[in-house]
């Protein structure tokens, strides 16, 4: 079973979010998915200062079986991104909500982002769709 | 719920992620493929490669069917145990599968086909060999464990009973031979040394077992694809097929063009000799990113932008830490071209398979990131 960090938020698409406070989140993927991606190999993280909106592409991780999109949860500005990962794309698979998270943003509070959904509202979903 | 192996409980035991393969339920890995694959490269790994069929031959004249069935030519086969590679080809020329077969006596062959065209072979291999009284039996009785590595032999025969531990260990490259219940062949689809083992289906939960005591690492598909690929080895399915003849599928060199020897396909090969047409090449990326099947590979020169081919098998090379790939492309092509990934071109260079050989890279690896 993978992990799911009740203080966390997550979307369908298997990012999670997570409230640094001062209109700031810091978003990556989740364990889940990087156990159903396999060994990574690449990851390529948005620049510092791109603007991002929820449900667009800001990142791809690719594995030595597939490349995925990652999509943004949130709207708002990039304030910092993991470039370890360029070196090392294992700490993804290693630790997915700490050392392998993805980007930083600052919240643009007048659009609306992605639904997201709690802690048990995703493990609900991960074992509806294993079904 | 696929088709399971004798070992399908213990993989699922050691963690194993099982996907499909050919109607197979196998292990694609064991936690992770890039350590898997080193520990092959490095140590000792083993595979349970059980889905493959084992087809017992035998007849007066099986020698002669086998002449006539193979693109490869086993009168080639002197010494008892040799392993043969050839292609078995439609009379298109189109590749039906590729196999290994072992010459065991005058009257008596084995060989190995895939397992997703294990049906298919069955059927055309009766079929053809009636007329030559040859008798076919699948031997699905066994079940085969492939071990590895620079250290595999060394492992597997620390399990043998010291009897047979200096023959086993005197088999020379690509031959093989019974000892007890096993058949164990100097044979493998890595680019390393090492055994593939045949043995009676009730003996291989615990053979693994005592290799994996021995410290040899479970290693799924994911890692015998990506190892098989650096050693520049074809895959059915991806790399081979029944639309493309072995000449377009970097296998001319198994095809034994000998006169006097009719085989199926070879009217078309002869035909397709002579007009140079596609090959299959390897492809070293140096950008980032990794090369995939079905990816287009396009022309490296301004306003030519000319579709070339596409790519047949590609992955990230964990030996190489870049990405490597077969591409089936016009004669002639190179050294450099582009590869369109995920809508992006990006530069390839053309290079001749194996990439990397007994551990060793045989191209230069990617410069480190600074």
């Amino acid at each position: 079973m993978s992990n799911i960090p009740k203080d966390l938020q997550y979307t369908q698409s298997h990012e999670w979010i997570r409230r640094l406070g001062d209109g700031q989140v810091e978003v990556g993927i989740t364990d889940h998915a990087q156990g159903a991606l396999g060994d990574l190999v690449f990851v390529e993280v948005p620049e510092v200062g791109r603007l991002v909106k929820a449900g667009e592409g800001c990142a791809v991780v690719e594995s030595v079986k597939a490349a995925s999109d990652v999509y943004s949860p949130v709207n708002g500005k990039v304030t910092a991104s993991n470039t370890e990962l360029a070196s090392r794309p294992e700490l993804l698979n290693q630790d997915p909500y700490g050392a392998g998270w993805l980007m930083r943003v600052e919240l643009d509070s007048s659009a609306k982002g992605a639904e997201l959904l709690s802690a048990g509202d995703y493990a609900n979903s991960l074992a509806d769709a294993a079904g | 719920m696929g088709l399971k192996t004798p070992l399908y409980d213990t993989h699922v035991a050691q963690g194993a992620k099982i996907v499909d393969f050919g109607g197979w339920d196998m292990p694609l890995h064991y936690g992770s493929q890039i350590e898997e694959h080193h520990a092959v490269r490095r140590d000792a790994g083993m595979f349970d490669v059980s889905h493959m069929g084992v087809v017992d031959l035998s007849g007066s004249r099986v020698r002669d069917f086998l002449r006539q069935l193979l693109a490869n030519d086993v009168a080639r086969l002197k010494i008892h145990g040799k392993a043969l590679y050839s292609c078995m080809l439609l009379p298109s020329g189109g590749v039906l599968d590729d196999l290994i077969v072992y010459y065991l006596g005058d009257s008596s062959y084995r060989m190995v086909v895939n397992a997703g065209t294990r049906a298919k072979d069955l059927a055309w291999i009766r079929e053809h060999a009636a007329p030559f009284e040859v008798g076919v039996e699948e031997r699905s009785d066994f079940a085969m464990i492939a071990v590895q590595g620079p250290r595999a032999r060394d492992k597997v025969l620390a399990l043998l009973p010291e009897e047979l531990r200096a023959a086993a260990s005197s088999l020379g490259a690509f031959v093989g031979g019974d000892f007890g219940s096993w058949f164990i062949a100097r044979t493998g689809y890595t680019g390393e040394d090492g055994f593939e083992i045949m043995l009676p289906a009730d003996e291989a939960a615990a053979t693994w077992a005592g290799l994996h005591a021995l410290g040899v690492a479970p290693a799924g598909l994911g890692a015998r694809d990506t190892l098989r690929l650096e050693a520049g080895m074809s895959l059915y399915g991806n790399d081979l097929d029944e639309d493309h003849d072995p000449l377009e599928s970097g296998l001319e060199w198994t095809v034994a063009f000998d006169p006097n020897r009719d085989f199926s396909g070879r009217a078309a090969l002869e035909k397709a000799r002579s007009s140079p047409g596609r090959r299959l090449v390897g492809l070293l990326l140096e950008d980032r990113g990794v090369l995939r099947s079905h990816q287009k590979v396009i022309a490296d020169r301004q306003g030519a932008a000319a579709m070339l081919g596409e790519v047949t098998s590609g992955t990230f090379s964990p030996t190489l830490s870049r990405s490597i790939a077969l591409a089936r492309v016009p004669v002639g092509v190179g050294p450099r071209v582009q590869v369109d990934i995920r809508g992006k071109l990006h530069s390839a260079t053309v290079v001749k398979p194996p990439f990397v050989r007994h551990g060793k890279p045989m191209i230069p690896p990617a410069q480190e990131n600074s």
